[in-house]
């Protein structure tokens, strides 16, 4: 018997352990795939969590229950990969593969900005990347009266990049709703040069800011924050006041890839974009939030990879060459307050474009203009993340590859 | 795309000003891109560009984070060097691509 193993069960290792079972020959090769937690978070839905959209329960489940029951489940901590002997050291065992998995994701590393985890944290800094902090960050927000709100990413890659960016859209809309919008201010402070990280977006969008009174701070780069003065300072000495800084800190790879020597700066595995596998070693891949690929770090780019890579790995264990096949296709709605979103379209050299999706002509959703459908496109979601997602189910009609069918390159897209 | 002359020389540059073929580059063009700018270089500025180009030649991607870790300048210092826009405006004077952020 051969052993395939994978490393995380979140969204991009379960989905690997559905679409590979039914693929490889039962007889000749085991499936097993490791994760130290018990429970399995709809990431998405901290977006809501901190503004009672979303309850507790509506965005964690048992892990195990989306892992099939063929597969070999352990859940333990994973203590170190060693490549060059194929084996991994788990808390109490190790396992030898044959072809390795790596789906360990990123996770927020606010230790890594000075004054950041200092007394203020989770008093009036707070993030909304953990369950732990957008559960922090609702109690905080039901009683809070108001003051400066500061909505703030520290550094580029983050995992869904437009998520701070539809915090700041839903804070509108829940002060509004209050009736106390007009005691809050809210900044929007990012270390890119616009609101959005694709130009075409900015230049698109902007009238959003503008119509929901929101401030913006651009090419802000945080060198620290000072819990005296409630500021952040960056590394020209500009300083922002906060009452309430909601912040995005630096997101890294799991130290364990940092321990295994497998990581860059920020942990994340140096990775082909195109096939998926690990440029260090043929039989180790790499896939979701975890790669360096320049991708948006988001489930339907899991979901997308997922795809190519049960391919390629079917390809590499029949010895045959790998489909040089992803294309940094994403697809994300964002969340535009109003019970309104947008969604966009693009993938590593093709920036978001007007059009419909995913049908020509008929839409029935819009790209890159707002729609009170596009928001019910976007709570439907989970229902779809839960049944279809993780089981490994195509979603109908959206392919692994970016269609260009139905879509209008209106906006000068920037040369890459 | 067009073609621009810089310090005497024909270089094809970007929409936003960043050179197309960081083999067309020389000193004189970083100085002029970087009086441009509104920066003048020093040897120490050098040091940095001459690191962004071994890296870029090796395609490895650019960090504001990873040139901090280099040992050739900290982030601080990268700061001082080129103000406003330290990994924008210092590759651009290096004749490298743009650095891209990923979404």
């Amino acid at each position: 018997m051969k052993n395939l193993l994978i490393l995380g069960a979140g969204t991009s290792g379960t989905m690997m352990a559905n679409h590979l079972l039914p693929k490889l020959y039962k007889d000749q090769w085991k499936i097993t795939i490791v994760d130290q937690y018990k429970t399995h978070y709809y990431q998405p839905g901290f977006l809501f969590l901190p503004f009672d959209i979303y309850t507790e329960k509506q965005v964690k489940k048992v892990g195990k229950k989306f892992i099939p029951s063929e597969v070999n489940y352990i859940q333990k901590k994973i203590e170190q990969i060693f490549p060059e002997e194929n084996k991994v050291q788990l808390e109490d065992e190790t396992i030898n593969y044959d072809v390795l998995i790596v789906a360990t994701g990123s996770k927020i590393a606010p230790e890594e900005t000075s004054g950041l985890t200092g007394p203020l944290w989770k008093k009036d800094i707070f993030d909304f990347y953990t369950f732990e902090g957008a559960l922090a960050l609702r109690n905080k927000l039901r009683d809070w009266e108001g003051g400066k709100l500061v909505v703030h990413i520290t550094e580029m890659p983050i995992k869904c990049p437009v998520a701070p960016l539809e915090f700041a859209f839903l804070a509108d809309d829940y002060f509004r709703k209050k009736g106390i919008r007009d005691n809050v201010e809210i900044t929007y402070v990012t270390p890119l040069s616009g609101a959005f990280t694709k130009p075409t977006c900015t230049t698109a969008l902007n009238y959003l800011l503008v119509e929901k009174g929101i401030k913006i701070e651009t090419d802000f780069a945080i060198e620290s924050v000072d819990n005296d003065t409630k500021e952040i300072v960056d590394y020209e000495d500009r300083k922002i006041p906060f009452d309430l800084l909601v912040t995005v800190p630096t997101n890294m790879g799991d130290s364990v890839i940092e321990k295994s020597g497998l990581g860059d700066d920020l942990n994340f595995i140096p990775t082909d974009h195109n096939t998926l596998q690990s440029l260090a070693h043929e039989n180790i891949f790499v896939i979701g939030d975890a790669t360096n690929v320049p991708a948006s770090k988001a489930g339907s780019v899991a979901h997308f990879e997922a795809e190519t890579l049960t391919d390629n790995i079917l390809l590499y264990i029949d010895g045959y060459p790998l489909k040089k096949e992803f294309d940094g296709h994403a697809n994300c709605f964002i969340e535009t307050g109003n019970n309104k979103a947008l969604l966009i379209d693009f993938n590593y050299v093709t920036e978001p474009v007007h059009g419909n999706f995913p049908f020509a002509k008929i839409g029935p959703l819009k790209l890159l203009k707002e729609s009170v459908l596009n928001h019910w496109g976007k709570l439907a979601f989970r229902w779809i993340y839960w049944n279809m997602l993780l089981k490994g189910i195509a979603i109908p009609f959206v392919s692994r590859n970016m269609s260009f069918k139905g879509k209008v390159f209106d906006i000068k897209p920037e040369k890459k | 795309m067009s073609v621009k002359t810089i310090a005497g020389k024909e270089v094809n540059v970007s929409d936003d000003g960043y050179l197309e073929d960081m083999n067309q580059w020389n000193e004189d063009i970083a100085n002029e891109i970087a009086s441009e700018i509104g920066i003048e270089l020093t040897p120490k500025h050098f040091e940095v560009i001459n690191f962004l180009r071994e890296k870029a030649a090796a395609k490895e991607a650019l960090t504001i984070r990873g040139v901090g870790k280099s040992g050739v300048v900290d982030i601080k210092g990268l700061y001082k060097l080129f103000p406003k826009g330290p990994l924008k405006f210092s590759s651009r004077i290096a004749g490298i691509p743009k650095p891209t952020s990923c979404i």
